[in-house]
């Protein structure tokens, strides 16, 4: 038997030989976190583009639409890596399951991969103004000759319209995917992990674009990109304040100090974004301040849960209290 | 369905022979989890995983002595398992069916569909289930789902010389447990409670539930369990409304106050419709000025 | 008993459910004590301190079982005027010769009434202490007058309740806090609840292992239990008497059908070169007229007829003369200073693994590597069939390879569910096992092997008269299967026995002195009663009586309590209702009960034997111990013990207590090898602590069935000492980290696991620390896990009469660290030797 005083005062607890009581999540770096930034980037993207398209800014939204199409492929690929068995990869759509966020993320990411995907067409198609150029040299897929002309961009442009469903629903589920754990600083997070990650998402959507289009046409993305770092950085506040003790994993070690790089990383992006419109060093700077601290934060917030999950006190304490409390309700 | 099937394990008859944990890899072909000593009382298998699915935990417990010599007092001894809860986290979490209720209202991974997503391991509540690297899939009890088809125990039931692992239909489990407790505490054995037996904790009550003589978390047990998915429909209210926020605040980045987009273009659809657009603060100075 | 025999501890566990009260000795808190309702720690080595004041606390109370002790005992038996006792001699009895290190026991004797036994009939003397006679005589024990002297009101001086009274009254609960380190309140709980459990209603049971046995007074310490278990009457009752638990499968089969040195099967005296002439004088000199043992003719003679057929005629002696004799100490321990002497140049090594699991394991190394031939049989390369190779003495230096000329035979065996046969388990049940699967590639079966073994070396035999033993042998099993495995079934039937009809007996009473029957083990004689094999039965518990006499078959007579006569009272009635096991039924005339009674069926409880009556026929109905020449439960032992009659605290052989009984140290009968290979520790500060080994359930013995199993290495997988919290922080040894173990024998190191199971004990006024150690690992033996061998740092010392050696107590000194390597493990020992 162990007694450890662990650094809060309130948080005496009893523990096996201070052995965790549940198991770390078990996914790795950089393939998790990095699909959590890619995802994000994708689903906020998609919305970029259908907003962009809607409102007719066509080089935002080509650039948004690639993001949007590559992320969603890039984090799908590294998901399927990150499997025990990648060759069964397809068996997350074996079934639908609604009780299992990675079910229901599967068919989301899978839906937002194909639109995305799809959606890339639609620029192919040569009456689209402002479209892509052929992307294969010396085959003509696009163009007003191109033997899909008049049917790809109907496709792509329904496609667009149909991702700007899933993109937010991409960005946002993986909160939940994590939130849906025994691991206490996730689960106990699950109000503020959505909107965390969501201005995550936006941050580096925001960045992506930003930096992957004309400042005079990025303007909405650097909108994007300040909000999302607002939205991030007050999320997370948020979090950390109403968690407490249980706060103390992304406060602290390796998850505190990625958290931390993070929040000035994201904030800091947030503030040259909004003058970033002025030169392309300051939109350079922005962009991969937020990148990087999307993916900081990304990292952090593994970090943090495995962190949480290895030092029982996490999971001890606050149940203990749990069962004090009722017991005392029971008593008066 | 057949009746629910359960294991009570009574700590207080336990002697730590750890012959469950060596008849549980015996029937089930686990490997060994490595050659290493510890320096925890007698435990070298440190706790559930994926090649160890019974685990037993010992406890010393000292007794402060008037001449300042904190002699042993207690011995505890537990042999740990999956729970086969009635909410289980990683059957609900599992995306591909793998993991599955049986006709014995048991949990268990079929091994052939496993694609080694991970999931299942940070949802379980009691750190039960876990993926065997060399391997790539979840593994964790069956309460010997292949012997109880063929009408036998379990292995490590089989096994326990004390019976201090006991198999059986859990209600009549339950109701043997409670009146071993009873007379525990009427011997003078107050700690003596049940773990996991009430169908109204926070995973619907355990399949495999024990006898204890201290704290859940002195055997490195939860104090108070609770499925996580029993807050899922919260879960997702919150990603909704994260993801209608998001997409409102795009769609404000783009339609806000003074039109912070940039240079439109003339879409098809939209182009026309757009908002007039002009410099704000966020757009740029330079208009289109490249 | 939880450590060590998980299996059987589950009905204690059960005995628990139903209100026994548990206690547990050990100088350990272990998995026993965890369960047990009180665990005493004691120090190793003076447990006689302890059961000499719990007997001490029944004779000063008047707590014994009157009646019983009256009726069922020698305690009124008067003992000769010859008798000093170790009070009145400072440690030692009457009779001690200082030339030979041995007892004269004549002095013991019980008082005289004419008619005195011949000198070499009361047993003792150097002849037998040099042959361990007294372990000859197993349940019998030696001859004493069958009708001695006797006065039944227990007030006689010399009588032995007298006699007891005064040796023990020294041993008191102030002794067992001084030298047990055991509290006051531990012994009065202890005290109050073995004696308030036994009586006509209650019984008390003591179950013991090694931790009892190995020691320099082993046999003393059962002598003392087996006292305190007469005295309260817990003796041929059930829920009674003393439990000795075996360290491993069918070891008690192995003393039954021995491999011991000493003893023909069915605890038969094995004839001596000088002592025994013939067959007549043979059975003159071993045993008593009296008693069961009264027949021992039959049982020998059926034994020779057993193993030489129609050769074995009355005219031959029954082939008597073909019996190997022994010429001295052919024991363990002397075997192997004989290897390293050069005497001794070949050693069959079977199943067992003394380059690990025996003490002193580098004499017994040095002895390997000093034989011509050497054959290892075993499931797996175990380190005594690669010490050439890989023993420590190469990493050293004392051995090179290359100069070592033992040439090793390694022959695969088969394991228990490769093969069929019985075992006999520590409650004597012999239970028969079927063959699961075969053997793979070349392994076979102990019987294969001996049976083949024989049949080679018969075809090599000559006409020579010196051949004729193993010539006229009766070597005819029948075979069967692709590798002509013997029936054991055949071998079973041939240890049952045949009457003159060629059918097998039903019991050892029809066994004959003329040569008409044969019997392979007469204890085992209705193991194959009606031709059928009686030890395969498995007739589950719950479809018959607690007793459960149709599970298996245990010797003698398939009876599972022996003595239980003595469950009824001297008139044949239970003693009480509630402990009625076997009782007289006097309108059928004959005994009867739950389980087979322990005597004559037919004589009444009130039968008085004749004048001159011999065997059985001399016993009275009121005579339960029916192998003693009285009849009686001896208390106080008149002859066969090599150390004296009654038990007496003796520190062990390497103690750091001086002996505050006796200014004899230690038992002054113990057998000691005063040998450069195997020194024993000084005496003093350089070894200042108490060092105690032992098994954990995780492991069998020296390891070579557990170390190669997975499943099982990883449970326990390094060897480990375990300290006290105060040792460790008095030494500076840390948790899981590493000591070194030091004696003069050798330097050992091992991790550290610091416990509150291990506690220091005050003895005389200061601390004293014990230091546990496992002795499981090896170097090698095809081990997932290795370590240093714990048994190299036991000295080679053994108990007088059985020679089994002392391994539960001894000294040591411990560091912190890892040890030294190569030569500098040498010089470190050398240190400690000289230094």
């Amino acid at each position: 038997m162990t007694r450890e005083r662990a650094v809060v005062p309130e948080a005496e607890f009893r523990s096996y030989y201070g052995r965790p009581v549940i198991k770390p999540p078990i996914w790795h770096e950089p393939h998790m976190p990095t699909y959590l930034y890619l995802g994000g980037m994708s689903g906020v993207s998609s919305m970029m583009a259908v907003m962009a398209r809607l409102t007719g800014r066509d080089r935002l939204a080509g650039t948004a639409r690639v993001a949007a199409a590559a992320g969603a492929a890039f984090g799908a690929a590294l998901l399927a890596a990150e499997l025990g068995r990648p060759e069964r990869f397809l068996n997350m759509l074996r079934i639908f399951k609604p009780t299992s966020p990675m079910s229901v993320g599967s068919w989301i990411l899978a839906a937002q991969g194909g639109l995305s995907a799809a959606a890339l067409v639609g620029p192919l198609d040569g009456a689209s103004p402002g479209g892509l150029p052929d992307v294969l040299p010396g085959v003509r897929t696009g163009g007003p000759d191109g033997p899909l002309a008049g049917v790809l961009r109907p496709l792509g442009d329904a496609a667009l319209l149909a991702s700007g469903v899933t993109g937010p629903l991409t960005a946002t589920y993986t909160a939940v995917l994590v939130a849906d754990t025994a691991v206490p600083a996730w689960h106990e997070a699950y109000r503020e992990l959505p909107f965390l990650f969501a201005g995550s998402a936006m941050a580096a959507a925001g960045a992506v674009s930003m930096l992957g289009t004309p400042r005079a046409h990025a303007g909405p993305a650097r909108a994007v990109a300040v909000l999302g770092a607002a939205m991030e950085t007050v999320a997370g506040e948020a979090m950390e304040r109403r968690l407490g003790f249980l706060g103390e994993p992304y406060r602290t070690g390796r998850a505190g100090r990625l958290m931390r790089t993070a929040r000035a990383l994201t904030a800091g992006g947030g503030l040259l974004a909004v003058v970033a419109g002025r030169s392309r060093t300051l939109t350079a700077l922005s962009g991969l301040a937020l990148t990087a601290g999307s993916l900081c934060t990304r990292f952090g917030i593994l970090e943090a849960g495995r962190a949480s999950a290895a030092d029982p006190k996490y999971t001890v304490v606050p149940q203990r209290r749990r069962l004090d409390a009722a017991r005392e309700r029971q008593d008066s | 369905m057949a009746e629910r099937m359960g294991f009570f394990t009574d700590t207080s008859v336990c002697i730590g022979c750890k012959a469950c944990e060596v008849a549980c890899k015996e029937w089930n072909q686990l490997p060994d989890d490595g050659f290493v000593f510890e320096a925890t009382s007698y435990d070298n298998t440190g706790m559930l995983g994926a090649s160890t699915w019974r685990h037993v935990a010992f406890i010393e417990q000292a007794r402060p002595a008037p001449d300042g010599d904190d002699g042993v007092e207690r011995w505890l001894m537990s042999s740990d398992v999956c729970k086969h809860c009635t909410h289980a986290a990683c059957l609900d979490v599992c995306p591909t069916g793998a993991l599955f209720r049986t006709e014995f209202d048991t949990v268990v991974v079929q091994s052939d569909i496993c694609n080694g997503c991970g999931y299942c391991v940070p949802a379980c509540p009691f750190g039960v289930i876990d993926r065997r690297e060399e391997d790539g899939r979840a593994w964790k009890c069956t309460m010997c789902y292949d012997r109880q088809r063929g009408g036998l125990e379990p292995a490590c039931a089989k096994a326990c010389p004390t019976d201090s692992i006991q198999f059986g239909p859990l209600d009549e489990l339950r109701s043997r447990a409670e009146e071993r407790v009873a007379r525990l505490r009427a011997d003078g054995r107050e700690e003596a409670r049940l773990y996991g037996e009430s169908p109204s904790d926070g995973v619907g009550g355990a399949g495999a539930f024990f006898l204890l003589l201290d704290e859940p978390e002195v055997y490195g047990l939860p104090p108070d369990p609770v499925v996580t998915t029993r807050d899922l429909p919260a879960l997702w209210r919150w990603a909704g409304a994260a993801a209608v926020s998001a997409a409102g605040a795009v769609a404000l980045a783009f339609l806000g106050p003074r039109g912070w987009g940039g240079s439109r273009g003339r879409g098809r659809w939209g182009g026309s419709r757009g908002l007039p657009g002009s410099h704000g603060v966020l757009g740029s100075r330079g208009g289109g000025g490249r | 008993m939880a450590e060590c025999h998980p299996v059987g501890f589950q009905w204690v566990v059960e005995a628990k459910e139903r209100g026994a009260r548990v206690f547990h000795v050990d100088p350990r808190f272990t998995r026993t004590s965890a369960l047990a309702d009180r665990h005493l720690p004691i120090r190793a080595g003076s447990d006689i301190v302890l059961l000499g004041a719990l007997i001490n606390h029944v004779l000063t109370n008047g707590l014994e079982f009157r009646e019983y002790v009256l009726a069922y005992t020698n305690a009124a038996t008067i003992v000769s005027e010859d008798f000093r006792d170790t009070e009145d001699l400072d440690g030692l009895f009457s009779g001690w010769d200082p030339e030979t290190a041995t007892y004269d026991p004549r002095s013991w004797a019980y008082e005289s009434t004419g008619e005195q036994p011949p000198a070499e009939r009361a047993e003792g003397g150097p002849l037998h202490a040099e042959a361990a006679g007294a372990h000859a005589y197993g349940a019998g024990g030696p001859a004493a007058h069958p009708n001695p002297r006797t006065d039944p009101t227990l007030t006689h001086p010399r009588c032995v309740y007298q006699i007891l009274k005064r040796h023990f009254a020294r041993y008191t609960p102030e002794l067992v806090e001084r030298l047990c380190g055991i509290p006051r309140d531990g012994f009065a709980e202890l005290a109050e609840a073995v004696t308030a459990n036994s009586g006509r209603e209650r019984t008390t049971a003591w179950v013991y292992s090694v931790g009892w046995t190995q020691h320099t007074v082993g046999a003393q310490y059962i002598r003392s239990a087996s006292i305190l278990q007469l005295l309260l009457g817990n003796m041929g009752r059930p829920g009674g008497g003393i439990l000795a638990l075996r360290g491993h499968a069918s070891i008690q089969g192995s003393t039954d059908i021995p491999t011991l040195f000493n003893i023909l099967p069915g605890y038969l005296d094995m004839p001596h070169a000088e002592r025994h002439e013939g067959l007549d004088q043979y059975l003159e000199l071993e045993g008593g007229a009296t008693g069961f043992w009264g027949n021992r003719r039959s049982y020998l003679v059926s034994l020779l007829k057993a193993w030489w057929g129609d050769a074995a005629t009355e005219a031959n002696d029954f082939c008597f003369g073909h019996l190997p004799r022994l010429t001295g100490d052919h024991g363990h321990y002397t075997t192997v200073m004989g290897q390293i002497d050069g005497t001794v140049k070949g050693y069959f090594v079977i199943g067992e693994n003394p380059a690990v699991g025996s003490s002193g394991g580098r004499a017994q190394r040095l002895g390997l590597a000093n034989l011509d031939w050497l054959v290892v049989r075993d499931l797996t390369l175990v380190e005594t069939a690669t010490f050439w190779l890989d023993g420590p003495e190469l990493e050293t230096g004392e051995l090179r390879t290359e100069e070592i000329g033992t040439e090793v035979f390694f022959l695969p065996a088969a394991s228990h569910v490769e093969k069929e046969g019985t075992f006999t388990n520590t409650q004597r049940l012999l239970q028969w096992r079927e063959k699961a699967l075969d053997p793979p590639g070349d392994c076979r079966s102990e019987l294969w092997f001996y049976h083949r073994l024989g049949k080679l070396v018969r075809q090599r035999m000559t006409d020579d008269e010196i051949d004729r033993p193993v010539r006229e042998l009766t070597w005819d099993y029948p075979e069967h299967g692709p590798h002509r495995e013997p029936s054991a079934e055949a071998v079973l039937r041939e240890i049952n026995g045949v009457g003159p009809d060629g059918r097998a007996l039903s019991s050892s009473t029809q066994l004959r002195p003329d040569g008409s029957t044969a019997c392979g083990c007469w204890i085992y004689c209705g193991v194959y009663a009606d031709e059928v094999n009686q030890a395969a039965r498995r007739r589950p518990g719950r479809e018959q009586s607690p007793v459960a006499p149709e599970w298996g078959w245990a010797w003698p007579a398939n009876r599972r309590i022996l003595y239980n006569r003595a469950s009824a009272d001297p008139e044949g009635r239970p003693w009480s209702e509630r402990k009625a096991y076997v009782w007289w039924d006097a309108e059928r005339g004959e005994w009867t009960g739950h389980d087979v009674p322990d005597c004559e069926l037919r004589k009444p409880p009130d039968h008085v034997p004749p004048e001159g009556a011999r065997a059985e026929a001399a016993l009275a109905g009121t005579d339960p111990f029916i192998m003693q020449s009285d009849g009686k439960g001896w208390l106080y032992v008149p002859a066969g013990l090599a150390d004296g009659p009654l038990p007496a605290h003796y520190e062990p052989h390497e103690s750091p207590v001086t002996n505050p009984l006796y200014a004899q140290q230690a038992n002054p009968a113990r057998r000691t090898y005063h040998r450069p290979e195997s020194p024993y520790n000084a005496p003093g500060g350089r070894f200042p602590y108490v060092l105690t080994t032992y098994r954990l359930t995780e492991h069998h013995t020296a390891g070579a069935m557990s170390r190669p199993l997975a499943y099982l290495a990883e449970l326990q997988p390094e060897l480990f000492c375990e300290v006290s919290p105060q040792l460790a922080g008095h030494l500076g040894l840390t948790n899981g980290d590493w000591a070194t173990i030091v004696t003069s024998r050798a330097v050992v190191e091992a991790r550290v696991l610091v416990t509150g199971r291990m506690r220091p004990l005050r003895v005389e006024g200061r601390v004293v620390h014990q230091v546990g150690l496992p002795y499981h690992w090896g170097w090698g033996g095809d081990g997932l896990v290795t370590g240093d061998v714990a048994n190299d740092l036991l000295p080679l010392v053994l108990d007088p009469n059985v020679y089994i050696q002392e391994g539960k107590a001894m000294t040591c000194d411990v560091r912190p660290g890892r040890r030294p390597r190569g030569r500098a493990a040498l010089d470190l020992l050398e240190m400690y030797r000289h230094g």
